[in-house]
């Protein structure tokens, strides 16, 4: 066999080595760093509140990292329960007003908001990518034009909410409390602020500990989009804080992105409560391939499922279900194909893998791989280099996997693929369904009618058919089972934030 | 038939072609940011991939003669510009294009068995062949799509066979002229038939049908290479030809060899660019590069 695939195929089965081209290419892409002497960030954030910028009423910052140095970017304020109180009373005094505004005039707020995000596109992208350590590549193409497609998609509903809702009327729920997460800051900002704002509420929104500044500069953009102050509100600070929003009396409907643990402890305390509630919470999401698969192609799915975002990805294909005839040159392509994947600086805009989010979220994916390992999995990751600082994992799948894994049951949230196997339809619709969650699935073979037959079948929010991890406004997103419920986007998302009588 | 069809087509071949995905890949290749050093370094390799093209009814020797001088010194005041792989002419002028050439490392490639349509007798088809052969190092024929689409699949793996034996020693590369072809499916079944019958390069196209290669197209013939060589072990070479006049065009095609089949195929043996109005782009990037400032065009000889 004198040829390179032959023999890269051949290294790339043993578990530990790495395809030659990944480290011996003659071809070897130079640097291409994405500028950031534009971006101006302040050395302290203050919180968002009644349009302006306030100092916390305790005083206490706490600084953000750059995950892939390990260095402070800025520090944000840590907002307490006099804060919260603060905001969601300006929240509410601003509700009386904006929620009579006609729907065309807060249209034209939410056109501005969109406009201004695409305006300001490379420094949300940058500092996105500074701040939660994704690919330039991501933030640049996935992120920040999804932000503003939501925040135009949302502002063409808002004059027209008699036609989502025929034969009823809606009217907003007040006051909205939202807390995102950190793998999408922006994104899921746009998410939970469009759709509240269209309908007519205020929002308290708090980011992420460890990602607050894309909201930080959002805040500047509601300042420059001159949004009636208290309209949004934006409250940093880590779990006391999302606590303390949560628990406060006068908020009427709570839309919480993260993971389960946190989404149950919201559920028992707003419980007894009229407050409204959607959450969308973590999954384990089957990916199916069936022999009939276009598989070079099914690769590229494979790997967009579970690598984006460093696999931070609460729709992650994180369980990969081969049929068994094409089990083995599916693996060698995969194989191949992650020893390819590019991991390192996340400001290069050739990067493919970038940094974790956080020392805690790496620590917590390295004790489920070792998890894995230790319960008898073949663990296969490219021997690709990693920078010295910062947060790195190696995009990392592993064969001979069991059901009764952890790395099979458990969200890792990181670049970690489980593969197993299946031989008829229905075995593989029985796996992809043996799970607590339901948010998303993906199948893959070239027979339309199978596409229909596994998308009745599989218990999940989403199913893509021969694509994965494609999003848009228009489209409903939202889980089923311990992934929460409500959904997200398109008119069923509206429906999230309004009464209807 | 369909016996003489399962024989003829690997499974592989078989499998089918997602153009989603596909497109979505070659959209990445694309965007890949190459830069100063790499970038110098892939306009080389860009120049020595080249086959220098001219393919008119209007060539006549001295027109050769232009090109061929082209091939050699593409840049005559740039000692560290290297000659390109190949001029690519019609049999009838690769006497002359041989004369120019000779003593050169620069080879002659004759486009052969009718081209572009291929739309001539069988016994036509390999006697034009065979006379090029006379001459030419390396013959481009294209693959007969008629036959092709009507699914005679056998037909068009003997013709490409018969060419193959007519030939001899000298390289063959199959234009499979993908805008014909009315898919990505297609094209990986072509693909695939034309390293069966013994081709040495798979081509995109002829250059006279619109589209011509696109890096989507290219992407599956890659793949389509790389499984052959895992299923055989033989190594077959890849030409992008038609549409391709930037230096950022072809530095796109160089990524998508580099993260499909890897720099085992980023050489002249195993990859070309068949193009007429390439070069003078990828000079003047070269330039700029080095001189952080871009010339005129009028600074470059034309071809």
């Amino acid at each position: 066999m004198p040829t390179s695939p032959a023999t890269t195929s051949a290294r790339a089965e043993s578990p530990v080595a790495a395809p030659a081209a990944a480290t011996a290419s003659g071809f070897a892409y130079a640097a291409a760093p994405e500028a950031t002497d534009h971006i101006r960030l302040r050395d302290r954030y203050p919180l968002f509140i009644g349009g302006g910028f306030e100092p916390p009423a305790a005083g206490v910052h706490h600084p953000t990292l750059n995950p892939a140095t390990e260095e402070p970017l800025a520090e944000v304020a840590e907002a307490d329960a006099a804060d919260v109180d603060r905001a969601v009373r300006a929240a509410r005094r601003a509700f009386s007003s904006w929620s009579r505004l006609p729907g065309a005039r807060r249209a034209r707020y939410l056109f501005r908001l969109a406009r201004l995000v695409q305006e300001r596109s490379r420094e949300l992208a940058v500092v996105e990518s500074l701040d939660g350590g994704k690919p330039i590549r991501e933030a640049r193409d996935v992120d920040i034009p999804l932000a503003a497609q939501h925040l135009f998609y949302h502002a063409g509903w808002a004059d027209k909410l008699p036609l989502a809702f025929a034969g009823a009327r809606a009217r907003p729920l007040g006051v909205c409390a939202q807390v995102i997460p950190w793998n999408f800051p922006l994104l899921m900002l746009a998410w939970k602020v469009a759709p509240a704002l269209a309908t007519g509420n205020t929002v308290v929104l708090k980011p992420a500990e460890t990602t607050p500044l894309t909201a930080m500069l959002f805040a500047e953009i509601c300042q420059q989009a001159e949004l009636p102050g208290g309209v949004v509100n934006i409250l940093t600070g880590g779990p006391p804080a999302g606590r303390a929003l949560v628990r406060h009396p006068d908020i009427d409907k709570v839309a919480f992105t993260g993971s389960t643990a946190v989404g149950k402890e919201i559920q028992r305390t707003l419980a007894g409560r009229g407050t409204r509630l959607t959450l969308e919470l973590g999954g384990k999401a089957a990916h199916v391939v069936f022999d009939d698969a276009p598989l070079d192609q099914a690769v590229e799915g494979v790997v967009t499922g579970i690598y984006f975002n460093q696999g931070h990805v609460c729709c992650a294909g994180s369980r990969l279900l081969l049929q068994e005839s094409i089990a083995e040159p599916f693996l060698r392509r995969l194989r191949a194909r992650v020893g390819r994947l590019r991991v390192g600086n996340p400001l290069d805009k050739n990067t493919d893998v970038g940094a974790i989010n956080s020392r805690e979220q790496l620590e917590r994916i390295q004790a489920l791989v070792d998890s894995g390992v230790a319960q008898g999995a073949q663990l296969f990751q490219p021997a690709c280099e990693l920078p010295t600082r910062g947060y790195w994992f190696r995009p990392s799948l592993f064969t001979e996997v069991a059901p009764a894994h952890r790395i099979a049951r458990e969200e890792i949230f990181g670049p970690v693929l489980a593969v197993m196997t299946f031989r008829t339809p229905a075995e593989a619709v029985e796996r992809a369904n043996n799970t607590r969650y339901g948010l998303s699935a993906g199948v893959w073979t070239t027979t339309g009618q199978r596409i229909l037959w596994m998308a009745q079948r599989m218990r999940a929010g989403v199913v893509w058919a021969n694509t994965y991890n494609r999003f848009d406004p228009a489209a409903p997103f939202g889980g089923f089972r311990e992934s929460g419920f409500g959904r997200e986007g398109g008119p069923q998302g509206l429906a999230a934030y309004v009464a209807l009588r | 038939m369909a016996a003489a069809l399962a024989r003829s087509l690997a499974p592989a071949a078989l499998l089918s072609v997602d153009a989603v995905e596909v497109e979505a890949r070659a959209r990445l290749f694309a965007s890949r940011s190459i830069k100063r050093d790499a970038k110098l370094w892939a306009l080389d390799l860009a120049i020595r991939c080249t086959d220098l093209t001219s393919l008119e009814g209007s060539d006549t020797p001295g027109r050769i003669a232009t090109l061929c001088a082209k091939a050699l010194r593409p840049d005559p005041g740039d000692p560290r510009i290297p000659s390109v792989a190949a001029v690519c002419v019609y049999p009838a002028q690769a006497a002359e294009a041989a004369t120019r050439l000779h003593g050169s490392p620069v080879r002659v490639a004759a486009v052969a068995t009718g081209f572009p349509s291929g739309q001539v007798p069988l016994d036509i088809k390999v006697a034009e062949a065979a006379e090029a052969a006379r001459v030419a190092d390396e013959i481009d024929m294209v693959m007969d799509r008629g036959a092709f689409l009507a699914g005679r699949y056998p037909a068009v793996r003997e013709e490409i066979e018969r060419v193959r034996a007519a030939i001899g020693v000298r390289h063959l590369k199959v234009i499979l002229e993908t805008g014909e072809l009315g898919g990505y499916d297609q094209v990986r079944r072509a693909s695939w038939l034309a390293m069966e019958a013994g081709a040495d390069f798979i081509k995109t196209s002829t250059g006279k049908i619109h589209p011509a290669a696109t890096l989507a197209v290219a992407t599956v013939m890659l793949e389509a290479i790389r499984e052959y060589a895992f299923a055989t072990g033989r190594a077959v070479g890849f030409k992008a030809a038609g549409g391709i006049r930037t230096a950022r065009q072809a530095v796109g095609y160089l990524v998508a060899v580099n993260e499909t089949l890897g720099d085992e195929w980023l050489t002249p043996e195993r990859l070309r660019l068949g193009a007429s109005a390439l070069l003078n782009d990828v000079l003047m990037q070269i330039a700029k590069e080095r001189s952080g400032a871009y010339q005129s065009g009028d600074d470059f000889s034309q071809g």
